[in-house]
């Protein structure tokens, strides 16, 4: 019994309570319907399942094309070691993404649908194919970490020789699909708070989801430095942050050119609940990391760069569940609040991902090698980590 | 055929909900006096007030959004007026039910395997040349059945007629691109809980207008991406190049 105990520790306690709440959510879910098991109704038929396994998911997935883009198409070789951990984030990003899609949908049985039934008018139809798409193309840009680990020559050789044509696919698709999101709430003009509906929206979606990105490669190589007693590479990270506070200023004078177009300051100053979360996400998650950021002495120091990045996350997260949640509250008039299994399949589904990139960052040649295994490695060719 | 629609005039509805009875006979729905639309309710009769009456009912848009957002095209805008609800294509992302800017589609959320319900302008009744079970059963005329055309003329005869009786608006006309169903009332819509800020545009232009830059996007961003890989790649590439040119030249001195 004693060793049983000692075999539990903290963290896995917590996965395994996580995972049987969300179990048992999964049951009623698929055996008495959405309406047993979520808060959704007819006058709120989205909730948290879109507004944050969809959204975000895809969202903080967004590190994968970023970095893909940073260092094989504008060359900047300098990011190479943190492209593994990024492309695994997405890869496994996307791969939740569909399995808690899985839940959300009322037929999740006809989830192949889209593929022979297709009305190009819709963003659903696109969103559908960007994740089949791009969900094949996160595989193929992933494999090369298995097949090192594998040994496998032959097909190493052959993802290698179509890197490019790869992450240029993979940068498209991205595009398209993080503003694709984006423009699902195109169609809802009159529901949408005004704070935050705008013809811009798929825009603000790209150019958020590149921050994000970023600052989800800051906050994981973080996490996993301190997981695995790994060295953190701090310069690196810290040119990365100069990418955020620049994303961040591009996001921030855009928001602000918007409100002007749209006359809609008044909004901003007015006193209520959507202001507030207006202000959080804007305040806490875009201005404040942007500041704290372009201060020398916190970017380059660990915690700082750390805790910025965090809430670059946290505002990110704020958003999108400002535009799909509270931000339609107003109008609908329901008053949804997630119910206690809606959340724990969001959370299950957040600890499977925790899970996998734990693991995989254990087994497989994910996190660039210290530097004294780094030179056993470069003598065996296929482990090099060039292309 | 001509399109067809229908005109509800508030002021004659005396609230007797024998038009949610029929609709359910015809439907075959279970009998119930809801006054909120639900997957058993395709319309309801809801009391404002003062023997203010007001039917809900889906509008059949001239553009429907809910056909348009569709991702496996369950929805269809038919010749003659009805938007009709195809069961075996839909995958229950419930889009439809998110964009509708009227509300209408609703969900049998108690089902495992669960369905968008909502009125389908009784279309086999159409094809048989009848009006809808809920025009023929209102005994006072305050949902009419016919001709879109000849329906928007009677609104307007009715508004010219008696200017003192309505608000001078007939609902449903413009909202979103214009419906086939109409609405007449002596009291302002938006008092009665109809949506007073929609365009006068289909809303699928909205989303049309972002989908329709992809192509653009694709094409443009290819070849931009590989130009800058080219590009950059090739400076690298030279550069490595003269390097190694000059430790060839500096060894042969």
């Amino acid at each position: 019994m004693k060793k049983l105990l000692g075999l539990l520790t903290f963290w896995r306690a917590v996965l395994v309570i996580l995972l049987g709440l969300g179990l048992y959510a999964t049951y009623v879910r698929f055996t008495q319907g959405l309406g047993a098991a979520t808060n959704l109704s007819d006058q709120f038929p989205w909730g948290l399942w879109i507004g944050f396994d969809i959204l975000c998911g895809v969202g903080l997935a967004a590190g994968g094309f970023t970095l893909c883009a940073i260092v094989y198409i504008f060359n900047i070789k300098t990011f190479k070691p943190v492209i593994r951990p990024a492309v695994l984030t997405a890869f496994l990003g996307y791969l939740l993404v569909i399995f808690a899609l899985l839940y959300d949908l009322g037929r999740p049985d006809r989830i192949w649908h889209a593929i022979v039934m297709w009305n190009p008018s819709s963003v659903m139809f696109e969103v559908a194919w960007c994740v089949m798409l791009y969900t094949t193309v996160l595989a193929l840009e992933f494999s090369p970490i298995l097949f090192e680990k594998l040994g496998w020559e032959r097909p190493l050789r052959f993802v290698r020789a179509i890197t490019i044509p790869l992450v240029i696919v993979g940068v498209l698709l991205s595009t398209l699909h993080q503003s694709s999101l984006g423009s699902l709430y195109l169609i809802v003009p009159e529901k949408l708070h005004p704070l935050w509906y705008s013809s811009l929206l798929p825009v603000f979606f790209f150019v958020s989801a590149i921050g994000v990105g970023c600052a989800m490669v800051i906050f994981e190589s973080f996490m996993s430095s301190r997981a695995f007693k790994r060295e953190i590479e701090m310069p690196l990270l810290s040119q990365l942050g100069r990418v955020l506070v620049v994303i961040l200023m591009i996001y921030t004078i855009m928001k602000l050119q918007d409100l002007a177009d749209r006359r809609a300051w008044a909004y901003v100053v007015t006193p209520n609940l959507e202001s507030m979360l207006y202000w959080a996400e804007m305040g806490l998650g875009v201005l404040l990391p942007m500041i704290l950021l372009a201060i020398p002495k916190v970017r380059l120091h660990a915690t700082g760069l750390f805790s910025s990045a965090l809430l670059v996350v946290l505002g990110f997260v704020l958003n999108r569940m400002n535009v799909s949640i509270t931000g339609m509250e107003g109008w609908a008039q329901a008053g949804y609040f997630p119910s206690w299994m809606e959340i724990s399949v969001t959370t299950m589904i957040v600890a499977l991902g925790i899970t996998g990139f734990a693991l995989a960052a254990r087994y497989l040649p994910v996190f660039p090698p210290a530097e004294h295994e780094a030179k056993t490695m470069e003598e065996s060719p296929h482990m090099a980590w060039a292309e | 055929m001509a399109r067809k629609a229908m005109l509800i005039d508030i002021t004659l509805c005396v609230g007797c909900g024998l038009c949610r009875d029929a609709c359910k006979e015809q439907n075959g729905l279970p009998a119930g006096e809801e006054t909120k639309l639900n997957a058993n309710a395709y319309t309801v009769v809801q009391d404002h007030g003062n023997d203010v009456f007001v039917r809900r009912v889906c509008m059949h848009c001239e553009v429907p959004t809910c056909a348009s957002v569709c991702p496996v095209g369950a929805f269809t805008k038919t010749a003659d007026g009805p938007v009709l609800y195809e069961e075996s294509k839909c995958i229950g992302c419930r889009y439809c039910m998110q964009a509708c800017p009227y509300q209408v589609p609703t969900y049998t959320w108690d089902q495992v395997a669960p369905r968008v319900r909502k009125c389908i302008f009784c279309h086999t009744r159409l094809a048989e040349g009848l009006p809808t079970a809920c025009a023929e059963a209102c005994p006072t005329g305050a949902t009419i059945f016919g001709d879109r055309e000849e329906l928007i003329a009677e609104a307007q005869r009715r508004l010219r007629e008696e200017p003192e009786k309505y608000v001078n608006h007939i609902y449903g006309l413009n909202e979103a691109g214009g419906s086939s169903v109409f609405f007449l009332s002596a009291i302002p819509f938006e008092q009665l809980g109809f949506p007073n800020n929609l365009p006068d545009h289909p809303l699928p232009m909205l989303t049309w207008n972002a989908l329709s830059k992809i192509p653009n996007i694709v094409a443009v961003g290819g070849t931009a991406l590989y130009g800058l890989w080219w590009i950059i790649n090739r400076r690298d590439e030279v550069g490595k190049l003269q390097a190694k040119l000059k430790e060839m030249e500096d060894r042969k001195e």
